[in-house]
């Protein structure tokens, strides 16, 4: 246990020194929210009906952008090659660095959502529903984003690869979350409880499935 | 004819996908196939290429090393 | 199976088949394309445009069978080891995404007059679309990594974690339609299919599945060849 507190620390501590990772994502985040309005116009009715979609889409883009470090920097300094050689399974290891990125790129992103989600006119229980939505669902963004970052460590324009493999798996967790905030159609609680369970469903089966898969791929990539 | 290439209306719809699967599917093939024959004699030049080389000094004693 | 994992063998196997692979393609296509165009009676719903089907249900069936044959393959050589298995994925890969944009392309002709549109985000076809887009980055990836073994090792792993994701996805597709049902529904099948309309589209679809294994057939002995020379540069480079 205390190994992987160790390694989630460790990430967070280098997450922090460099401090480019979590405020570039609420950047990027908050940039892409105010795109909306502008390229769509500032209709309240439109804006409320998008809302859910739209800050879905950015927490799902802003994640993206600070994947590809996940293991990039391990692989350049050889601490990748440790963090294989410990004593400790692999899938473990990963989880830990998956925590550690959510913690450092995407809880500011849900900590800044609840003012984006108000700057689109969602109503507050709305806003409160997004926030657990987004607790809830995106930890899956690490997760799922964390076989892309695997798989193409030490590849040239290995981002843009890694936003075209991953995207994709971001889907089910942009649906279920999406329709988990209660302002879109449809929007009684038993659907919203509903959806709300195949978004943790998701984000369990993402743990597993990036947990052997992530490994796999370092394993891989290792040599 | 005129039947057969209207389609009962449809034939704007029905003729362009029907073509599209014959052009999809054959440039599949022909690229497939063109690229296989490239590749063979990619080989062959270099099989023979390597025989030349062999032929021109003796080749060392193969080594243990096998590139994996 | 293991027999064939010797890419000599495998080889002298594809050269006898081959022939008679595309000899029966051949065939198929013909009698299909008789029998969908002609040899068939137009559909009492959707008139001659229903011989559209003849070619977009075969491409869809043809898409996602060759994505699991795939992930088949990459599972076999993952985790047995089976030399061919990694090349029989990376083979596939092109001929799948090809299959799936005719089911797109076709179906999206046969939308417009059927639907009014060229392009409706109905659960089939959105989630068809993602599995082009997952076999694109399948692709993708195999053409970034260098490393020939390595590649074919996370091209593996990749297949397999689309593999199960796939029917995840299809039914957050399916789950995400329901609750955005447009106000007027044509599906595509409308009601039972009639008997008469099934002969065109069996023979269409085995004529699409030995085209499949033709073709599979021919770029496996192109990436056998590839084999071969990567290992002769190597072992001219270490002379």
């Amino acid at each position: 246990m205390n190994l992987l507190q160790a390694i989630i620390l460790r990430d967070l501590r280098i997450a922090y020194r460099q401090g480019s990772s979590a405020m570039l994502g609420v950047g990027f985040f908050a940039l892409v929210v105010t795109m909306v309005p502008l390229g769509v116009g500032p209709e309240r009715d439109v804006l409320l009906r998008i809302a859910p979609g739209i800050l879905w889409i950015g927490a799902a883009l802003s994640s993206l952008i600070s994947l590809d470090r996940l293991f990039h920097a391990d692989a350049e300094d050889g601490s990748l090659d440790l963090l294989l050689s410990l004593p400790l399974p692999l899938e473990l290891v990963v989880l830990a660095k998956t925590i550690a990125h959510w913690i450092s790129s995407i809880l500011p992103l849900i900590l800044i959502s609840p003012f984006l989600a108000m700057m689109l006119g969602l109503p507050a229980d709305a806003i409160g529903g997004l926030a657990i939505a987004l607790l809830i669902g995106s930890p899956a963004f690490s997760l799922l984003g964390a076989i892309g970052a695997a798989l193409t460590i030490n590849t040239r324009r290995g981002g843009l690869l890694l936003t075209i493999l991953v995207l994709p798996l971001y889907i089910p967790t942009l649906i279920f979350g999406v329709q988990s905030v209660g302002a879109g159609p449809g929007a009684g609680t038993d659907a919203i409880t509903a959806n709300l369970m195949l978004l943790t469903a998701i984000t369990l089966i993402s743990a597993v499935l990036s947990a052997w898969s992530a490994a796999a791929a370092l394993r891989i990539n290792a040599n | 004819m005129s039947a057969f290439l209207s389609m009962g209306g449809y034939g704007a719809y029905v003729w362009p996908a029907y073509f599209a699967a014959a052009l999809v599917l054959g440039l599949l093939t022909v690229w497939s196939l063109r690229k296989l024959k490239a590749e063979a004699r990619q080989l062959e030049r270099l099989e023979s290429q390597l025989a030349r080389h062999g032929e021109r000094r003796p080749r060392p004693p193969a080594t243990s090393q096998s590139a994996n | 199976m293991w027999k064939y994992a010797n890419p000599r063998l495998f080889l002298d196997l594809a050269e006898k088949l081959l022939p008679w692979f595309a000899g029966l393609t051949v065939l198929l296509f013909a009698v299909g394309l008789y029998i969908s165009l002609i040899g068939s009676p137009p559909d009492y719903q959707q008139g001659d445009s229903v011989r559209i089907m003849y070619v977009h249900v075969p491409a869809a069936w043809m898409a996602l069978f060759c994505y699991v044959f795939m992930a088949s393959a990459s599972v076999v050589g993952l985790v047995w080891r089976h030399a061919l298995a990694d090349l029989a994925a990376k083979s596939t890969a092109p001929i799948g995404a090809c299959f799936t944009f005719l089911a797109l392309f076709s179906g999206s002709f046969w939308g417009k007059p059927m639907w009014g549109d060229w392009w409706v985000w109905d659960a089939r076809v959105t989630s068809v679309l993602i599995l082009f887009f997952l076999y694109l980055g399948y692709i993708a990836l195999w053409e970034t990594i260098e490393d020939h073994a390595r590649a074919a090792r996370a091209a593996a792993v990749l297949a397999i974690v689309g593999v199960i994701m796939v029917p995840i996805i299809k039914f957050s597709v399916d789950w995400w339609e329901t609750l955005h049902q447009p106000a007027s529904v044509l599906r595509f099948d409308g009601p039972t299919i009639h008997a008469s309309l099934l002969w065109p589209l069996f023979t269409m679809a085995l004529a699409f599945t030995f085209f499949f294994f033709t073709v599979l057939l021919i770029r496996m002995r192109t990436e056998i060849i590839q084999q071969r020379i990567r290992a002769l540069r190597l072992a001219a480079i270490e002379e």
